[in-house]
């Protein structure tokens, strides 16, 4: 039976058993609800979890067991001389197995064709005990459940219990999550450590992670230092911040000190869509009319720019985070109390020199904070950086150059072919930690500040 | 007391500073003038970014729209096609369609005869014309034997000549088609015999090769089945989460750490996310890779801050004597939340899960790392299959060297961005409907 099927199945008997145990408590009582300690309806949705619940929990370990257990009966069905193989080899083996069953065992080798056959019957009969057992269990917890509902029954409580759990543990998943980054990203890395020195990662200057096949291979001396990745990334950065900044504060301070009410109301959302606009549309963008364009401006000039420069891709990121700026900006200057502005107006200054000099100094820690979150996104930034700078690992500060960036290499590494234990592939999440602690640190920091200044005019 | 030099003093004080402040003024005003153009000017330049961009992608896409075809009269010659007259469904499609094609060209161009001049007028076609005749016969075998004028797809770079996209005053060593295939291609247009027409193939047909066979029907299967796992499991957890964290759970260290947290995984790059993805969900649990099950999950834990944040101020926004009444008279704690609070929340909570829905639905990075950029030819069915998603799509399109995906990869840009609009402007409508000002 398909899965699906099953788990409506088991929807279906569990809708049964809430009907079931309405009927059951009003008939305790005779009909006189009142006399119940709960609602109907909780008898009701006591009887379903019960049906639901140990189904769906035998389903879930099932699904889990089932591989290994199936694997293990198919190794011990295999004839005596395969039981002395290394695990490495039982595993090829079993794929193998597996393999053949699935392409209909059309071109079994024939010394596999018995465990197939056998391989094929234990999935079958696997498929089909489960379904048994479900359905089972799920009629009798249903019948246990209803056999236990009494008057004094406190079915209302047991109900907002579980519900309770379930919502405990949907909020649990948050920190689940975080654990899971950092668990994963941090074992990779210090597979990674062990192979490569964390000194020459951290301060090496040449990066080129092509591990070379032989031995005269050029340009693949396989050189892990992240030294130019980190300054590729910072330029690119720095040249979306220098884009950024200026005009995503300019206009919080338009929109929120001088636009009209009309004029805020149409401007504020457009301004808005430019952070909605998918990445890869901008990293499209960027290599496709930004960065031919800059090129032949520069040619102009008689400047030799790259193709992929650092300038394109920076200044198209400078446009994506504008909006992170701006709004973050325009909340923490509408913040400052209007007292503060009346106070500069009464000493005759001007509304540009109220906002230069009273408000912008009151909201500047509401506003740095937005600086450092729209600072962290741009380095953690991936396809626009992947589709408009390079490859190459140049340690260099010309924005008109081609550089690389954390990102980008994350991806490059890992997209295609990848074994878990070369360093190449291992390095990507050595980079990783490092783009999660820089973008942890600086968001941290953000919110702190963030969080501070709220309070400070609340 | 009163000191009549003094006095005069003040006044001529008062006097100069009233003087200075005036010689100010004017500076002052241009200054504040100046200020204020300052902020307009980048407002207009932010919104003409926007405006660039569109127009951009606009310009690129719409010759998308048309895809040139070329009328050829094929001869379904029974004695190449079914040599043995057994009629046979098998048999008709396993024929030598490329051969009919070839003598239909040749029969247009007799004069050519040189082997190489011989391809590239073949190159004419699409190498999916074969199959679109193929197609035509099996659905229609009784053509069989006859002479029938048929409208087939043309390759890339003679579309990209007939819509004008390859420049004919270039060298002709640094052009994509020669000059004698355009002298043909001419002739074709003379003939009235290369029509552009409608490109229902960019919306129902899966990735290829070949730009003129390549659609995005693929894409957008894949990004659906990606999407419902995404609902289908962000939605719950995060309301649920929402509800627990703003009405139930106790103030204590704990819940500060889980709101900190929650905070910082809303900030965290996307790609973190798909490493995550891959050493968890591909290499820990071993579920298949490029599958919509794996995307959706990853893209469940991205999306889940943002439900989260969205729902608890929604949540926030309802008045506690909301609350208050209902406890009066007698609901319990849960009762009052799902019989009252919850309702009442609910279309800014929606609100928020629509965003973030159209946020992951924009989202490529961590859909990189765990391998859903493979070439996928077919159009998935199902979760576990490879798949690819929609920006993925256009990544994939906007690496390659080909001309004519440039206008495909800007037409699945403006696809997609119609979704994103419509997400958001559903948005806009649940928060203007059903928004309550207490």
């Amino acid at each position: 039976m398909q899965k699906s099927t099953l788990l409506l199945l088991l929807l279906l008997i569990s809708a049964y058993a809430f009907h079931l145990g309405r009927k059951r408590a009003r008939d305790i009582v005779l009909g006189k609800v009142k006399t119940l300690h709960s609602l109907p309806n909780y008898y009701g949705y006591y009887t379903a979890l019960w049906s639901l619940l140990p189904a769906l929990l035998l389903l879930i370990l099932w699904l889990g067991f089932e591989t290994p257990v199936i694997n293990h009966m198919v190794m011990e069905s295999l004839p005596d001389g395969s039981q002395a193989l290394s695990a490495d080899i039982k595993g090829l083996l079993i794929n193998d197995i597996r393999n053949s069953m699935n392409a209909g065992g059309s071109d079994t080798k024939p010394e596999l064709q018995a465990a197939v056959e056998f391989l094929r019957l234990l999935k079958i009969r696997s498929g089909w005990l489960l379904s048994f057992l479900a359905v089972a269990l799920a009629f009798v917890g249903a019948y246990f459940a209803r056999s236990r509902i009494h008057k004094e029954h406190r079915a209302r409580n047991l109900v907002e219990n579980t519900i309770m759990s379930f919502l405990l543990g949907s909020s649990l998943i948050a920190i689940l999550t975080t654990v899971g980054i950092v668990l994963s990203v941090l074992f990779e890395s210090i597979r990674f450590f062990d192979k490569i020195p964390l000194t020459d990662f951290l301060f090496g200057l040449q990066w080129s992670p092509q591990i070379a096949m032989r031995s005269d291979q050029v340009a693949s001396s396989g050189a892990f230092g992240a030294v130019p990745l980190f300054t590729g990334t910072l330029l690119i950065s720095s040249i979306a911040l220098v884009v950024a900044v200026p005009i995503g504060l300019m206009s919080a301070i338009y929109l929120a000190e001088y636009a009209s009410l009309k004029f805020r109301s149409v401007a504020k959302p457009l301004l808005e869509i430019l952070a909605g606009i998918p990445t890869v549309v901008y990293g499209f963008f960027a290599a496709l009319t930004v960065a031919p364009f800059i090129r032949s401006m520069g040619a102009d000039f008689g400047l030799d720019v790259s193709s992929e420069s650092a300038l394109a891709a920076g200044l198209v990121m400078g446009i994506m985070i504008i909006p992170f700026v701006s709004s973050l900006s325009d909340d923490f200057i509408n913040a400052v109390p209007q007292s503060l502005r009346d106070g500069a107006y009464a000493l005759g200054a001007t509304q540009s020199e109220t906002i230069r000099q009273v408000v912008i100094p009151a909201a500047l820690p509401g506003i740095v904070g937005g600086i450092l979150l729209a600072a962290s996104r741009a380095i953690g930034e991936t396809m626009i950086v992947v589709m408009a700078a390079g490859l190459a690992a140049n340690l260099t500060a010309n924005p008109l150059e081609a550089v690389t960036t954390v990102t980008t290499q994350i991806v490059t590494l890992l997209v295609g072919d990848q074994e878990f234990d070369s360093p190449k592939t291992l390095a990507a999440f050595a980079l990783g930690l490092v783009l999660f602690l820089a973008t942890l640190a600086l968001n941290i920091l953000a919110l702190h500040i963030v969080r501070k200044y709220r309070e400070q005019y609340e | 007391m009163n000191n009549p030099k003094e006095d005069s003093q003040l006044s001529n004080l008062g006097i100069r500073t009233h003087q200075i402040v005036k010689a100010g003024l004017p500076r002052r005003r241009a200054a504040e003038t100046r200020f204020k153009a300052y902020g307009l000017i980048c407002i207009v330049a932010g919104l003409g970014f926007l405006v660039l961009l569109f127009g951009n992608i606009i310009s690129h896409a719409w010759s998308a729209i048309e895809q040139t075809y070329v009328a050829l009269d094929v001869t379904f010659d029974e004695s190449l096609l079914d040599p043995e007259g057994k009629h046979d469904s098998a048999v008709l499609a396993a024929a030598d369609y490329p051969a009919l094609l070839k003598k239909s060209m040749s029969a247009l161009f007799p004069e050519v005869k040189d082997r190489q001049q011989k391809r590239s007028l073949n190159g004419i076609l699409s190498k999916g014309a074969s199959y679109e005749l193929q197609r035509i016969l099996v659905k229609d075998p009784s053509l069989l034997g006859k002479t029938e004028r048929v409208w087939l797809p043309v390759d890339d770079d003679v579309d990209m000549l007939v819509k004008s996209q390859i420049d004919r005053s270039v060298d002709e060593g640094d052009r994509r088609l020669k000059d004698y295939q355009i002298a043909w291609i001419d002739k074709l247009m003379a003939d009235g015999r290369l029509e552009k027409r409608f490109n229902r193939q960019f919306f129902t047909s899966g990735d290829s090769r070949e730009p003129e066979l390549a659609g995005i029907q693929g894409a957008l299967m894949g990004s659906l089945f990606t999407l419902m796992v995404t609902a289908f499991l962000s939605l719950p957890i995060g309301i649920a989460s929402a509800i627990y964290l703003e009405e139930f759970a106790p103030r204590n260290r704990w819940t500060d750490i889980i709101e900190v947290n929650i905070n910082n995984l809303a900030a965290v790059p996307s790609i973190v996310f798909g490493l995550l993805g891959l050493a968890v969900f591909i290499n820990f649990f071993g579920l298949p890779r490029s599958s919509p099950l794996v995307g959706g999950l990853v893209l469940t834990l991205m999306t889940l801050p943002v439900i989260i944040i969205a729902g608890r101020s929604a949540l926030k926004s309802v008045p506690p004597s909301i609350r208050e009444a209902a406890l009066g008279i007698g609901a319990s704690q849960m009762q009052t939340v799902f019989h009252h609070v919850l309702p009442l929340a609910m279309p800014g909570i929606l609100t928020g899960a629509i965003i973030g829905m159209a946020r992951a639905l924009g989202e490529s990075a961590p859909l990189l790392m765990i391998g859903m950029v493979a070439f996928i030819v077919d159009v998935p069915t199902g979760l576990m299959e490879p798949s690819t998603v929609l920006p993925v799509q256009i990544y994939l399109w906007a690496d390659s060297s080909e001309r004519g995906f440039v206008e495909r990869t800007s037409a699945a840009i403006l696809v997609l961005l119609a979704f994103l609009i419509t997400m958001n402007g559903l948005a806009v409508y649940l928060r203007k409907r059903y928004e309550r000002r207490w």
